[in-house]
């Protein structure tokens, strides 16, 4: 008799988990949707750099090219494609203003109510940047579909289904990594009160190494080896590689094995900084 | 020339004002002076890294490594003052409208756009025309010592790039002038700054790389409609491939009607941002409480 107490209990509580956890994914999710209009107008407006990505690589490579019309072991409309796909990966790695909100959080003292409700910091956030994600994928979605469409010519095949399911894992890893790489960040302010100049390394860092402004493979063979060992290639780089194709067969399954490593090791960190960054943390006044 | 006197001793107030808060928080300084240049450098890396695989940007556009060094030079010339003198004060222009600050500004006897848009100066950013001024340096020496076809100043040129090099950021004053002044009607204007970013971006590159049955339509509307395509590359040519007809010396207006273009750009963007700040001014209604 006693074990259906517990089983009831326990289904109990994860119901009720579930229960919180859907209502605070809804309000997020409403709380984005009250502005689409702008958001729509800006993710539109976030594709104007690729037109000049576009002319700038045909000025590239109408000097520049081999007999074969490569540069860097790149096409031009490969290179195209990259710029293009590089989009889709940051709409997924990017985290907005995540490392700001908690540092700001920490040194305001607003964090205090996640120490008192029985709400886990790392977990609400989380919720409330999928919440940000699904609301921009479902008004960024036409402006995508429109520019992909335009540019279709510069896709010259589609990858077979299990490159493409590499990319599609790439592509949700990406996002988790970017999440709690930028939360790890934020949290740092527990120890400093400004990360603000330690966020602009960061995103500086990533703009040029992750690949955002330039595929890798640019790169000098030397310094790409090491860039290569950094996870913030998987922000930009790698979901755009697998799809082009220049990472196949083993070197993808330890690429993606690895990334899943650097993934654990992100979520260990963030646990272990919160953890400690409470124990460190002290409220005044109220 | 009164007036000019006041106006220019408020302005080194702003300066000395500007520089004493900076030096108060020594250390950001320096992080911010480092964050600025870091990028410029990174952005100048790419760059040699492209010309290690390529002779120039845009088959037979002129752009070698130290022509488009020249152009590199000049963009970051222009953004550094843009980004010490207005971006600053552009950016706090939206805050003041949201809280009512504008209040106190309109009540100061002073013209409210100087005020508004010279109020506060970021000297980090200055590190990069230090840097610009280097770069510009370099890349002059390899165009004149180049082996083949080196490149002759003449005194009116040298004369001339640093005159429209401040006609171009007298453009960029006037574009932000204008989007400043739109915050008064919507008022505020997070994607609108984001526009200014997105907009510019189109002035960092040399014309030359729109062509095509895409590009020329485009280059033709940055330069004549928005003119922001003129800003880098008019003076950034000027130094670098003396504007002059190679076949026919005799057509030296095909080559200089882009430069005598921008000299009336700059003016009618000027009047035109200062009509529209003054135009938005008159229908700024305060923020209540």
């Amino acid at each position: 008799m006693s074990n259906t107490v517990v089983a009831t209990t326990i289904s109990h509580t994860i119901g009720h988990r579930f229960k919180v956890w859907w209502m605070i994914f809804k309000i997020s999710l409403e709380e984005r949707l009250a502005y689409r209009g702008d958001f729509a107008l800006g993710t539109l407006m976030r594709f104007l750099p690729i037109v000049t990505q576009i002319f700038l690589w045909g000025a590239i490579f109408s000097a520049g090219m081999t007999e074969e019309g490569k540069l860097f072991g790149y096409s031009y409309t490969d290179m195209v494609a990259y710029y293009l796909l590089t989009m889709l990966a940051r709409a997924f790695s990017s985290m907005p203003g995540l490392a700001t909100g908690i540092a700001a959080e920490i040194r305001s003292g607003e964090i205090k109510k996640y120490l008192i409700q029985p709400v886990d910091l790392l977990g609400y956030l989380f919720l409330r940047r999928i919440a940000h994600k699904v609301a921009y994928y479902a008004i960024a979605l036409l402006p995508f579909a429109f520019v992909f469409f335009l540019c279709r010519g510069y896709f010259s095949s589609f990858p077979d289904l299990l490159t493409f399911g590499a990319f599609l894992a790439s592509l949700v890893m990406g996002f988790l990594i970017g999440y709690y790489l930028e939360a790890c960040i934020g949290l740092v302010g527990f120890w400093f009160l400004e990360v603000g100049s330690l966020l602009f390394i960061y995103m500086l860092l990533s703009f040029f190494l992750s690949g955002h402004m330039f595929p890798l493979d640019i790169l000098p063979t030397s310094v790409k080896t090491v860039i290569e060992l950094l996870p913030l290639k998987y922000l930009a780089y790698y979901p755009p590689a697998i799809f082009l194709g220049k990472i196949q067969g083993w070197a993808l399954v330890y690429g993606l094995l690895i990334e899943a490593v650097w993934l654990l090791f992100f979520v260990v960190l963030s646990r272990v900084m919160f953890h400690f960054g409470v124990k460190r943390y002290s409220g005044f006044g109220g | 020339m009164y007036w000019l006197k006041r106006y220019l001793n408020i302005w080194f107030a702003f300066l000395r004002n500007s520089l004493v808060r900076d030096m108060s928080f020594r250390n950001n300084f320096w992080l911010e002076l480092i964050a600025a240049s870091s990028w410029v450098v990174m952005n100048l890396g790419f760059y040699i890294l492209v010309y290690q695989h390529t002779e120039e940007i845009g088959q037979g556009s002129g752009w070698h490594f130290p022509e488009f060094l020249c152009f590199l030079a000049t963009t970051t010339l222009i953004t550094s003052v843009v980004q010490a003198f207005f971006m600053p004060n552009a950016q706090e222009f939206s805050e003041l409208i949201r809280t009512g600050g504008l209040d106190f500004v309109l009540l100061k006897p002073i013209d409210t756009q100087f005020l508004v848009s010279f109020r506060k100066v970021s000297w980090s950013s200055l590190g990069n025309f230090v840097f610009a001024l280097g770069l510009l340096g370099y890349s002059v020496w390899k165009m004149t010592t180049a082996e083949t076809d080196p490149l002759v100043l003449s005194p009116i040129i040298c004369l001339l790039y640093p005159l429209f090099v401040l006609l171009g950021i007298v453009m960029m004053y006037s574009l932000m002038m204008i989007l400043a002044a739109t915050s008064i009607w919507l008022g505020r204007n997070q994607t609108l700054y984001d526009f200014w970013f997105y907009i510019t971006n189109f002035s960092r590159y040399p014309k030359e790389i729109y062509s095509g049955a895409w590009g020329l339509p485009l280059q033709y509307l940055f330069l004549f409609v928005v003119p922001i395509l003129l800003v880098v590359n008019v003076p950034a040519r000027m130094l670098a491939a003396p504007f002059r007809h190679q076949e026919n010396p005799g057509l030296w207006y095909v080559e200089w009607y882009l430069p005598i273009f921008m000299v009336g750009a700059a003016v009618v963007s000027l009047s035109l941002s200062r009509a529209i700040f003054q135009w938005a001014l008159r229908s700024y209604r305060s923020s209540s409480s």
